[in-house]
């Protein structure tokens, strides 16, 4: 399989205000194979956004080489513009007084859909994600999450074989983010030829949904990999979570040799910790320091290490 | 190459909100027909006050109509990609494969549709209310114009779209500012002669100002009083049409490149 989007060593500045230019970007480099479901995953002001905005032909790098389906973005948008879409989260574009349905029809237009067609398409989209009853609403009467609903699919009723989501799920209830990652994963891959390219705030979206994901943090990025690879990172060390009685002096727990994390949650009489260790063993050492002190163990539990961990891991903290 | 049908329906698509759009609104429709005969009258009682030779209420009638138009090329087109930029579709206008001359296009007859809807009825209540008398000798020749001023007039407005769009705010004060002196300098409510010959040829770079020259010649004969002849201001009048679209093609490459390279067609926010 061929690349369907190639970034090499690309750099983005921006004309930094006074306090001397910001980099966006600092020499990204991936690739997208075809058929290829990408996630891009990172803290707010990463350079995700500004990465898409570069595969989508409205931002030109300022140094390095971007390909989409084998084109160049500086030189060759004519050819790149016709099979690609984006969709960006918010509460942003169409007209306030046209339907839901006008807007998307006026979208189809600006691809060269004729009219019959692009309606069809409409209508198969709007039911799938239950926005039938709403489409000869105008759009400024529709909710925030009806009108990101619209915005996905405008995206979709171009064909486009490369798509760019940034944030679709923002703001969408849990019903509706689940109808729309169904969605995504089924046009990736039950359509030959289709590549997507997505970012999100949400770490189990990334794991669910994305073949590989790359994580990046200040223009850089510092992996990229299948979900479970990454996750393998952390596997030389154990997760547990310890459920006990209140007892005296719990801070100190953080403190025995061989744990490398600790988290604390308070649960009405109850207290829930998180022990990331060096390895299974020193568990049990850890129990025995609770009953010392007077703790009862209520319950013990092994998890596995989330995407959030590596995110942890690598970005140093947590993205809410 | 061109792809001429998908330019068709990227037009279609663009100038649909335009002209349906504000037909929804049809307290707008009200104000956009009533406010212009108000002033409209405001000056013909004034003339009439005066002793003025009737054909200026004419010249009213068909300059407060034409004011219309004016305004929609200042307010639609020239603050529009801007206005765009903000609310988010001009980085998908850009995204999509048609060309930006094409939404500019759409904008441009979206509005001549809607303010001629307005126009017309402006034109003809003022009419009847204050029986004006016309002596239209060429009514293909007045359409010739009319038309010939839109399309001169809209590629002003293509022209200021494509600069305006990345001067912000400045394009508001800049609107703002040619929106009075207009009145004046290009005689909507006098013949433009009146202004003496040279500056009447300066205030001629705004395309209304032949055009209703012309246009009040083809209407009332002699009496309009005009700067030139008819043939000649028509001719110049697509020149200027011309010039300002190409003027406009060019603006829009150069500020779209512009925009990808400094980060400016894309919005902030997100
Ligand atoms: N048009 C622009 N002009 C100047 N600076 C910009 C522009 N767009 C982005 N930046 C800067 O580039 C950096 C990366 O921004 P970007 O929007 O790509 O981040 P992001 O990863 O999408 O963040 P978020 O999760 O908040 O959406 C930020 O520091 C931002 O301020
Ligand atoms: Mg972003």
């Amino acid at each position: 399989m061929s690349d369907a989007i190639e970034v090499k060593s690309v750099t983005r500045v921006f004309g930094g205000n006074g306090k001397g230019p910001a980099k966006a970007l600092d020499d990204v480099s991936l690739s997208v194979k075809e058929g290829e479901l990408f996630g891009l995953l990172g803290p707010n002001g990463a350079g995700k956004t500004t990465l898409i905005k570069i595969l989508a032909t409205l931002l030109l790098p300022s140094s390095g080489q971007v390909k989409v389906l084998g084109y160049d973005v500086e030189k060759e948008v004519d050819k790149i513009r016709p099979r690609i879409n984006m969709v960006s989260g918010g509460d942003v574009g169409g007209y306030g007084l046209l339907t839901v349905r006008e807007n998307l029809w006026m979208f189809s237009q600006f691809y060269g859909i004729p009219t019959k067609e692009a309606n069809e398409r409409i209508d198969h989209l709007l039911k799938l994600f239950a926005l039938d009853d709403k489409s000869n609403a105008k759009v400024r009467t529709i909710s925030t999450g009806q009108k990101q609903k619209m915005n996905v699919i405008r995206g979709f009723v171009t064909e486009p074989d490369v798509i760019y989501l940034d944030e679709p799920t923002l703001g969408l209830d849990v019903n509706a983010s689940f109808a729309i990652r169904t969605y995504l994963r089924k046009w990736v891959k039950e359509q030959k030829g289709k590549t997507m390219l997505l970012t999100t705030h949400y770490m189990v979206e990334a794991d669910e949904l994305c073949d590989r994901v790359a994580i990046i943090d200040k223009g850089k990025i510092l992996a990229c990999d299948t979900p479970i690879n990454l996750k393998r990172m952390l596997r030389r060390s154990s997760t547990f979570d310890v459920e006990t009685t209140i007892f005296p002096e719990i801070e100190s727990m953080g403190r025995l040799a061989g744990v490398e994390g600790f988290q604390v949650k308070q649960l009405g009489d109850k207290v829930v910790t998180r022990y990331v260790v060096e390895q299974e063993s020193v568990i049990a050492d850890v129990i025995s320091a609770i009953q010392s002190k007077g703790g009862k163990l209520t319950s013990l539990s092994k998890t596995e290490p989330t995407l959030e961990d590596v995110f942890i891991h690598l970005v140093g903290r947590g993205l809410e | 190459m061109i792809d001429w049908r998908l330019q068709c329906r990227a037009i279609y698509g663009r100038a649909y909100p335009r002209a349906i759009g504000a037909l929804r609104e049809p307290s707008w429709m009200f104000f956009d027909i009533f406010l212009p005969l108000l002033s409209i009258s405001a000056f013909i009682f004034y003339y009439r006050a005066l002793g003025a030779p009737a054909v200026y209420e004419g010249f009213v009638v068909i300059g407060g109509a034409m004011t219309a138009f004016w305004l929609s090329v200042m307010w639609g087109m020239a603050t529009q990609f801007y206005w765009e930029k903000e609310t988010g579709n001009l980085e998908l206008y850009m995204m999509a494969p048609m060309s930006k001359m094409s939404i500019l296009a759409g904008m441009a007859l979206g509005g001549m549709f809607l303010t001629s809807v307005r126009a017309i009825s402006t034109i003809v209540l003022g009419v009847i209310i204050f029986q004006v008398q016309m002596q239209l000798t060429s009514p293909l020749l007045l359409v010739f114009a009319f038309i010939i001023t839109l399309i001169a007039l809209y590629g002003m407005g293509m022209l200021f779209s494509s600069l305006y769009m990345f001067w912000g705010r400045g394009a508001w004060h800049l609107s703002n500012l040619m929106q009075e002196p207009i009145y004046l300098v290009s005689g909507f409510y006098f013949p433009v002669k009146q202004l003496g010959f040279y500056v009447a040829m300066a205030a001629s770079i705004i395309p209304i100002t032949l055009g209703l020259d012309s246009m009040r010649q083809i209407l009332f004969g002699a009496g309009a009083n005009g700067l030139l002849p008819v043939v000649e201001e028509i001719a110049i009048l697509c020149v200027v049409a011309v010039v300002f679209i190409i003027a406009a093609w060019y603006s829009l490459r150069h500020m779209e490149y512009l925009g990808k390279k400094e980060g400016r067609l894309v919005l902030r926010s997100q």
